[in-house]
This record gives C-alpha cells, sequence and structure tokens, in this order.
C-alpha cells in the first residue's frame, strides 16, 4: 500500500463530496427504492445515495452494453446508407461494490476479445467508476468471497471504504486524481489511516468466509463430473424459464440483433438487445429444431458458462458471487445450494469409485 | 447523450450488389452478389457470411461459390424466415447488406493430398458446393473425390445442370439419392446412408465432409465409423442461428465452443463427447 495513493475524506464532508461532483458531471449512484430494492439511477443531490444497499436490481453492466443499444442507422430513401453508430455519455458512477467492478471486468474480456467491440470501447471509456468496499455481507444470497471478489483488486477508479467517521480513498486511476483534484475536499492520509484500513482488511478475512464448500480451483473438475448430474434434473422441475437469472447477472451478456423502422418504412436502425439462454427461441435454428429444448440443459448452460467454459476461453470464473440470480428467482433456484448439491453429488461418485 | 459513427465498427456491413438470381427449386434461389466497391470476399469453402436487409434483418448464410472466383460470390438461400422471404422477392441489381466472412470452413490444407469423400443432404449441398468447386478448380492435389448427394424428392434437387456435369466427369465418383421417386427418377431411392456401404474408399487416407438437416447427422456418422474412417477424418458443419459471427451473443455456442468462431466446420472427434451438438 503506496501511502501517497490514498486520501481520506471525513463523511460529514461526504455529501459536500457528492453535491461537488453532481456539479461537473453525471453522477449515477445506488438508490433506495423501497422493498429492499435498490437501482442504479443518476442523482441529483447526496441524500438520494444509498450507503449501505444490497446489490442492485440491474447490475451496472447496464451502463456499459445497455439493454437496447443501437448499432446501425440506416436509410433506404434513394440507395441504402449505413451507418454503425456508438451512443455513449460521460459517467461517475459512485458505490460500485467489488463484486460489480468484477462484472464490468468480465463484459471488459469479452467485448474488448477479437473482433473487438468497438462501440463498448468507446463507452466505457467515458465511464468513471468509484467503488465502495463491503465491511460485511450484504445478505445471505452473497457468495462473493468464493469467486475472490471481496477484496478490491483492481478495476476502478477511485474505491472507498468505509472506516467509521471517515473514508479511506484509493485512488487508482489519473481519472481518479482528477476527481480528487476537482472537488477538493480530500486530505491525505496518514500512516494511521493505512493502519486502519490493514486492520479492517484482517477483519474481513474473519468476515468473509468460503460460503460453498469447495475452492475455486477445483471448479473447472467439479465441472467436468457434473454435466450428467441429477442437480440439473430438479432444477428441471423447478425453473419457470422466465430467464430472471440472467437478465440481473452482472456477467450475462448474450444478445439478439433486431431491425426496426420508423412509420416511412425508410430510415430506421438495427439494435442490440440482451437475450437469455434461458428464454425458448435462444437456441432454435431455421428448422425449428431446438438444441437445448429442456429446462434442464438450459440451467446447466447457465451454471456452465459462470463455472466451466470461460474459464477455458478467458481463464476467469464468470460468476462474481453477487447473488442476484437467487435473489431475484421466482422458484428459488440458489446458486449456492446447486452448487453445495453438484459437490454432494460429485464427491459420492468419487467415493463410490474408491469403494 | 453523444452520438457518433463509428465507421469501424464490426457490425458495419458492405453494400453489395446483385448481380444474377436464379430459382432452383420452388424454395430455393441463387443469388450471384458483388460488392459494389468490386473487392473480393476473401473467404474459405465451409465460412459463412453475415446478409442483411436494412429493417428486415440480418441472417448467417454459407458462400457457396468457388473461393478462388474474385469477380462475385453466391449463396443459396431457402425461404424459410423473414429475412430469406424478404431476399426472394428482391430484383437484379438490388443493394443488400454483407459483412464476412465468418468461421473455420473446411480444413482445406489438410484435405490436400487426400481422398475427398463429399456426403451432402439436402440444402447441405450449398456449403459443399464451395468446397467442390474448389477441389474441381484444382483437382490435381486431391485423390479420388466421391460425392454422395441425398434430398427428398427429385423435385428438390439443387443445382441440376450442374450436378448433371459432376455426374459425367471422370475424375469424379458421384451418387445421388432421393427419399421419395417421381415417374421420371432413374437414380437411386432412399435415405442417402444406403449410400455409404457402397462407396468404395480406403478410409484411412479419406476425409469425409458431412452437411445436411441435423438429423442427418448421427445415421451418416454411423455408417462412416462402420467404414472404417478416423474420427479426426469426418468433418462436419453445423447450422446455429449466429447473430453476431465474433463470438459474442452466445446464440450459437456447444458447450464450451462457439459455433461461428470456433466451427461452423467441426471434426467428428471435436464435439463426439457434447450433448446438444448433435
Amino acid at each position: 500500500m503506496k501511502i501517497e495513493q490514498y486520501r481520506i475524506i471525513e463523511k460529514s464532508k461526504f455529501d459536500d463530496f457528492i453535491n461537488s461532483l453532481i456539479t461537473f458531471s453525471k453522477v449515477v449512484a445506488p438508490v433506495y427504492k423501497g422493498f429492499k430494492n435498490y437501482i442504479f439511477q443518476e442523482i441529483k443531490s447526496a441524500e438520494q445515495v444509498s450507503l449501505k444497499y444490497i446489490p442492485t436490481i440491474i447490475p451496472p453492466k447496464k451502463y456499459f452494453m445497455p439493454q437496447r443499444e443501437t448499432i446501425l442507422q440506416f436509410d433506404v430513401n434513394n440507395e441504402l446508407k449505413v451507418e454503425p453508430i456508438v451512443e455513449y455519455e460521460n459517467l461517475v458512477l459512485f458505490g460500485v461494490h467489488t463484486c460489480d467492478i468484477a462484472g464490468i471486468k468480465c463484459l471488459n474480456m469479452v467485448l474488448s476479445d477479437k473482433p473487438k467491440d468497438t462501440a463498448y470501447l468507446i463507452r466505457k471509456k467515458h465511464i468513471t467508476i468509484i467503488g465502495l468496499e463491503c465491511n460485511d455481507y450484504c445478505d445471505e444470497y452473497a457468495s462473493c468471497s468464493f469467486v475472490g471478489a471481496h477484496i478490491p483488486t483492481t478495476g476502478y477508479d477511485l474505491m472507498f471504504t468505509d472506516l467509521g467517521d471517515y473514508f479511506i480513498v484509493h485512488i487508482h486511476s489519473s481519472k481518479g486524481t482528477d476527481i480528487i483534484e476537482k472537488t477538493g475536499i480530500f486530505k491525505p492520509a496518514k500512516d494511521n489511516n493505512i493502519e486502519e484500513l490493514r486492520n479492517l482488511r484482517a477483519q474481513k478475512l474473519k468476515i468473509f468466509n468460503n460460503e460453498v464448500p469447495t475452492e475455486r480451483r477445483y471448479l473447472p473438475d467439479l465441472f467436468d463430473r457434473s454435466f450428467n448430474a441429477s442437480v440439473w434434473k430438479e432444477l428441471e422441475q423447478k425453473c419457470l424459464s422466465c430467464g430472471n437469472c440472467t437478465a440481473v447477472c452482472p456477467t450475462c451478456y448474450c444478445f439478439d440483433i433486431k431491425d426496426d423502422v420508423d412509420l416511412t418504412l425508410k430510415v430506421g436502425e438495427r439494435y442490440r438487445i440482451w437475450f437469455s439462454c434461458q428464454l425458448d427461441p435462444f437456441a432454435k435454428v431455421a428448422g425449428g429444431i431446438d438444441f437445448r429444448k429442456e429446462r434442464s440443459a438450459r440451467q446447466r448452460h447457465r451454471f456452465y458458462r459462470k463455472f466451466r467454459y470461460h474459464i477455458d476461453r478467458y481463464g476467469m470464473v464468470f460468476c462474481t458471487g453477487c447473488g442476484r440470480c437467487s435473489r431475484t428467482c421466482m422458484a428459488k433456484i440458489n446458486l449456492k445450494e446447486v452448487l453445495t448439491s453438484l459437490i454432494k453429488e460429485s464427491e459420492a461418485k468419487i467415493w463410490r469409485k474408491w469403494l | 447523450m453523444a452520438k457518433v459513427v463509428i465507421k469501424d465498427s464490426p457490425y458495419n456491413v458492405k453494400r453489395a450488389k446483385i448481380l444474377d438470381i436464379k430459382s432452383l427449386t420452388e424454395k430455393e434461389k441463387l443469388f450471384k452478389i458483388v460488392f459494389e466497391d468490386r473487392s473480393w470476399l476473401d473467404f474459405e469453402p465451409g465460412q459463412f457470411i453475415m446478409v442483411s436487409l436494412a429493417g428486415i434483418g440480418e441472417i448467417p448464410i454459407s458462400v457457396c461459390s468457388s473461393p478462388l472466383n474474385r469477380h462475385y460470390f453466391e449463396i443459396c438461400v431457402r425461404a424459410v424466415g423473414k429475412v430469406t422471404n424478404s431476399l426472394h422477392r428482391l430484383n437484379v441489381g438490388d443493394i443488400i447488406g454483407v459483412r464476412g466472412p465468418y468461421g473455420n470452413g473446411f480444413p482445406i490444407k489438410m484435405i490436400e493430398g487426400h481422398d475427398l469423400l463429399i456426403i451432402a443432404g439436402g440444402l447441405g449441398l450449398a456449403p459443399l458446393r464451395s468446397l467442390i468447386l474448389y477441389a474441381i478448380d484444382n483437382r490435381r492435389d486431391f485423390g479420388e473425390i466421391h460425392m454422395l448427394l441425398g434430398c427428398k424428392t427429385p423435385k428438390e434437387l439443387l443445382f441440376v445442370d450442374e450436378i448433371e456435369e459432376w455426374g459425367r466427369r471422370m475424375d469424379l465418383h458421384f451418387a445421388c439419392t432421393v427419399d421419395r421417386a417421381d415417374p421420371d427418377w432413374k437414380g437411386n431411392v432412399g435415405l442417402i446412408t444406403s449410400l455409404i456401404p457402397g462407396v468404395d474408399i480406403d478410409p484411412l487416407r479419406t476425409y469425409a465432409a458431412v452437411v445436411g438437416p441435423p438429423i442427418m447427422y448421427k445415421f451418416v456418422i454411423k455408417e462412416l465409423l462402420a467404414k472404417g474412417l478416423p474420427v479426426d477424418q469426418i468433418l462436419l458443419s453445423f447450422e446455429r442461428h449466429m447473430k453476431c459471427g465474433m463470438g459474442k451473443c452466445g446464440r450459437c455456442q456447444i458447450q464450451n465452443l462457439y459455433c461461428c468462431k470456433d466451427g461452423p466446420v467441426f471434426t467428428f472427434k471435436e464435439i463426439m463427447d457434447m450433448a446438444e451438438a448433435l
């Protein structure tokens, strides 16, 4: 920890910070919407911000990869004219938890893989991320320690950590430095502040325990053994195939591409829209054949995309442990429970082999 | 919201002009296409392009002309959905959008020097036609070439003129079958699998290229394995509804493989243990 990268800000000054941030940029932060629901939305004053919040309904991926995004505009009035476009805006995302930062890292991985998604890269460049560290679990659905997303590592410009009556702020980029300088409320951190941060991190190691009875490095093995597990058949009975889990997942990025025209039928746009492997038409082809007809196969596909396939392709687990899928599931399919049953079933198989 | 034009977007399409349209059957038409800037679609047999009609949509279609033809390229389209039906209503001279080529085609460099067994069911002949034309253009680089074609009825036979010509050639072994014959049909009747036991091949030096409706693969592969073909010499091309063609949209995923990026041509070895593939 380099002390020159740290600043502190008193909690009494926090509102001043947000209000001064609003004067020079559009600021998006978690806002309480009732019934334990929080959302990321643009704020107009500091009072709106919820500092203690459980993961928002939709993760901040909606700013990086909007649910509906125009990719081409066309005009067929005289002759076909096509223009690929990107829409972006300067944005400060305040209060992003480490799980959602991990989710953004996953999107980066996929969309900056060749061929690069130019629109995404442009949009990303205009977003500043201010993180907010969790000192404790948000609720019982989280499994961030299992995937290693509970401690801030990278992927933010500034990181706020709550240390009682003040926040300690880690500056991670020059974009972050700009904000520190422009708002001008921060004080340099002293040795005792760093010491307190160290203590908090040590304390966190005790609070955050592995939520799933296995380790991350055993995931490939576990999933290689589990393709025909009975767990998937059980999910078939529960799952309603509604697609909620994928819509709220910070690392789900599958999409559909559609065209739309205005009333003249001459001018229109091609847009990209979130889609879900849980929904019926996803794996269908022209002849009407559906390559993942059963809900069990679709749920299995979702879990394999989080914990197996992308480890081979991108070297990363595509679950951030935010717990959104379990929180939102109408049929109460719980990610941690599914993993635990998989482990149990697979262990039983191994023992049978030995005995 | 700022809005800017990004010419280097991977979703950008190139304007292409329809040079000629030929009805092959009741449902299939062959489109001869050229880029407006006369540039060359540099592709490998088995690769696909994204064809788009502004306001209607974009679909993946495999190129069916010879990759060595630099003047134009051809696609064979069956009218089944919104975009394909609209394509069928277009006229010569109309402009469409094209991006690509995408995917991995048939591994020509590996096939060269070996015998080639082509098995095409129905519309599967379209992507294979590109390979056949390439092999005919470079005939001396290949060993024996066997072609087995099958379709439902004689009326649905594609590329009839070319098939007749291929049947006359001395350097091709050719057989054709239909599921249900009509009174004028003089050839074989039966499923395409019935032709396989009869072909005279040396299995160890033969690559089989198989394209057809999903249901066909299982039975054809069984026959090929019975013939003694090694699993890594059976080449299959898969149909999925790719939306981006760049390994992002997730629509064409077969377990850890993307049909658009890792395929659409796979060896049987790559997918033999995969559920959801066939």
